[in-house]
């Protein structure tokens, strides 16, 4: 079948909030907390959670831009939290990442054209002569005109900073490109033009995405399969057919529900859910949905569950299931 | 009829020019009605509103037309004079309720504040009725939360107190600028459930102000899409979805990923991008990215015209239905 690309093993990252006199620890903020999901060669897999869930530090692990906690990180076969600092940046080049704010990421200093080479220069991968050339094919790639390399990011608009920022990430031919919420700071209009510019892009290179966003209707567009987070903690991870069609988790159930759908005449039945997502500072030790959840039983407050398969491919931490 | 908007123009001059933000719309808003003004950024329905509430920053100013609310001219009252009506008869919810709740006043203070300033009621009265109201948004114990400040309130509550506030005066239109875009969708559901029910128990008007096609189909009464200043489309919700006509409204309804549909296709582009304000295309705005653009289209101005109760701005409606565009 299709080949590991990146394997996550109970992956965990936790910020310190605040530490006693000895400089122990004593709240913890759980951002992530073992985690584990495969991404396949060739695949689209999109990680859907509401803010403060841990999506984009999942993300920033995997680009290396935090250190995790705790658990592994398989690329290829190769263990990338066993190596040191110099040996894991010869891997940065092959994991690549498309942030969510194309006005914060790209340098208001540097043209676009120097912002596309200047990752080919720092990994030497091409000579300096050759730079430019690659830059204007990437240009293309993106739907940009050649011209428009010496021209600056404030000059752009968002659709077209965001195409500058995927190009950027292409630039040193990743394997796997996390995009971090690429079109959610995007009007409609220009959303439709960036996802499928992204569809074409993983056609034409063969690329593998995280995709991570809080739109289900985006992450249903674009991925293969879908992992939905809460707190810190995966729910349920199915291909997207499956998981839209019959989602097992409660919380999954009311996010799907709770998406306004674009046609007045059919009124569905909503789950409305009760109150906030919690702090994940220090969260309670039971299932971290338990606060919120409707189909709630005395047990859930006090054992956590874990993620199970419960058919074909569809795992699912509810303790409703897989007894 | 609450609000007649009529041949509104409210423009921005600039350096470079003069931007004609708004550009000569009129639209009304029944009793108890919700409207939405549905638009991508830089279309204008948050000027539009802006406008109404008379809160226009210079350099922004209203070049013509008049703003009837119950038949009474608010662009020709004194500041004073909207005083009294602003957050009173009217009033506003922000996209932002951090950023538009003062952070070093406690919640109760700045409801109070509204309430104290447009009733004549004792500061005992009004906190009653703070955390009534506190409560009827559904604030878990709201007289502690009333004591809180809005850092120690997360964004869904931050909306809820932000609601309270505009209610507090039972006003008879709100006006919501993307009330919910801040939010998870979650929340989304929560606030737009409790502004639906909010508009049954008050019996007020509402106008919706979004972005977002799929939060205008659960909430709104009628719609009206705006596109570079005008309106292009208006129509009540339900014959807005099923029978979009215009080019623009059909491209973004078709641009939209689904969530109830399984099939791969690609999603359908409006190509290029909104045209920049001070070089707008000659004749219809829409032209230069419209699949069905005509060569009159780039020479005038279409004007608003009505068939059956729906108003649509495009020349293949000229004779009528017939060039009915096929949506979705």
């Amino acid at each position: 079948m299709s080949e590991v690309l990146m394997d996550i093993q109970n992956l965990s990252k936790h910020f310190t909030v605040e530490t006693n006199l000895l400089g122990k620890p004593v709240s913890v903020l759980k951002a992530v907390d073992d985690v584990s999901l495969t991404i396949d060669k060739g695949e689209a897999f999109g990680l859907v959670g509401e803010s403060g869930c841990g999506k984009t530090t999942l993300g920033k692990i995997l680009v290396n831009l935090y250190s995790p906690t705790s658990g592994k990180l398989f690329f290829e076969g190769k263990e990338l939290t066993a190596l040191n600092d110099k040996q894991r940046r010869s891997y940065c080049k092959d994991i690549q990442m498309i942030f969510q704010d194309p006005y914060a990421s790209l340098n208001p200093r540097m043209t676009i054209g120097d912002i596309i080479a200047e990752p080919i220069i720092i990994n030497h991968l091409l000579p300096t002569s050759k730079v430019e050339e690659r830059v204007i094919y990437l240009l293309n790639c993106v739907g940009l005109a050649q011209h428009q390399r010496n021209r600056y990011p404030h000059e752009f608009s968002g659709g077209q900073r965001q195409r500058v920022g995927i190009a950027r990430a292409l630039a040193v031919e990743p394997k796997l490109i996390v995009c971090d919420e690429p079109v959610s700071a995007l009007d409609v209009s220009i959303q439709a033009q960036v996802l499928n510019l992204l569809d074409d892009l993983k056609e034409e290179f063969g690329l593998t995405y995280l995709f991570i966003a809080h739109g289900l209707n985006v992450v249903k567009h674009i991925s293969d399969r879908v992992g939905v987070m809460y707190l810190g903690k995966l729910m349920e991870i199915a291909p997207k057919m499956e998981l839209y069609a019959n989602p097992l988790h409660p919380y999954t159930q009311a996010l799907l529900s709770a998406i306004p759908i674009i046609n007045p005449e059919k009124k569905k039945e909503r789950i409305i859910l009760e109150g906030d997502v919690p702090s994940p500072i220090d969260p309670p030790s039971g299932c971290r949905f338990y606060s919120r959840c409707f189909k709630k039983q005395d047990h859930c407050k006090l054992n956590a569950p874990v993620l199970k398969e419960v058919s074909p491919e569809h795992w699912v931490a509810c303790h409703l299931f897989g007894k | 009829m609450l609000l007649e908007v009529n041949n509104l123009k409210t423009e921005f001059k600039l350096k470079h020019g003069t931007v004609r933000a708004v550009d000569d719309i009129s639209f009304t808003i029944d009793k108890g009605e919700i409207l939405a003004i549905v638009g991508e950024s830089g279309s204008g329905k948050s000027v539009t509103s802006l406008s109404i509430m008379g809160l226009l920053q210079k350099p922004g100013r209203i070049a013509g037309g008049e703003i009837l609310f119950k038949s009474q001219d608010l662009n020709k009252l004194s500041q004073q004079e909207l005083q009294k009506i602003r957050g009173n008869e009217i009033s506003m919810i922000f996209q932002e309720p951090m950023t538009s709740l003062n952070p070093v006043w406690r919640i109760k203070d700045q409801i109070m504040e509204n309430i104290t300033t447009h009733m004549k009621i004792s500061r005992k009265d009004a906190l009653a009725r703070t955390i009534k109201m506190l409560d009827t948004v559904g604030i878990p114990s709201p007289a502690d939360r009333a004591n809180d400040y809005p850092h120690q309130m997360s964004g869904g509550m931050r909306q809820r107190v932000m609601i309270a506030m505009a209610l507090s005066c039972e006003p008879e239109l709100l006006i919501a600028d993307e009330p919910t875009t801040a939010l998870d969708v979650t929340i989304q559901a929560q606030i737009l459930e409790l502004l639906y029910n909010m508009r049954e128990k008050f019996n007020m008007a509402v106008l919706l102000i979004t972005h977002d096609l799929g939060v205008v189909s659960e909430a709104a009464d009628r719609v009206i899409v705006m596109y570079c200043g005008k309106i292009v489309e208006e129509a009540d919700v339900k014959s807005l979805f099923k029978h979009p006509l215009h080019p623009y409204t059909v491209g973004l309804l078709n641009s939209i990923p689904q969530i109830d549909d399984d099939s791969d296709k690609r999603l359908y582009m409006i190509k290029g991008m909104v045209p920049n304000p001070l070089h707008m295309p000659p004749g219809c705005s829409f032209s230069d990215r419209c699949d069905r653009c005509m060569e009159r289209c780039t020479k005038e101005v279409p004007e608003l015209q009505e068939i059956d109760g729906h108003k649509v701005r495009c020349f293949l409606y000229d004779e009528g239905k017939e060039g009915e565009l096929k949506a979705i």
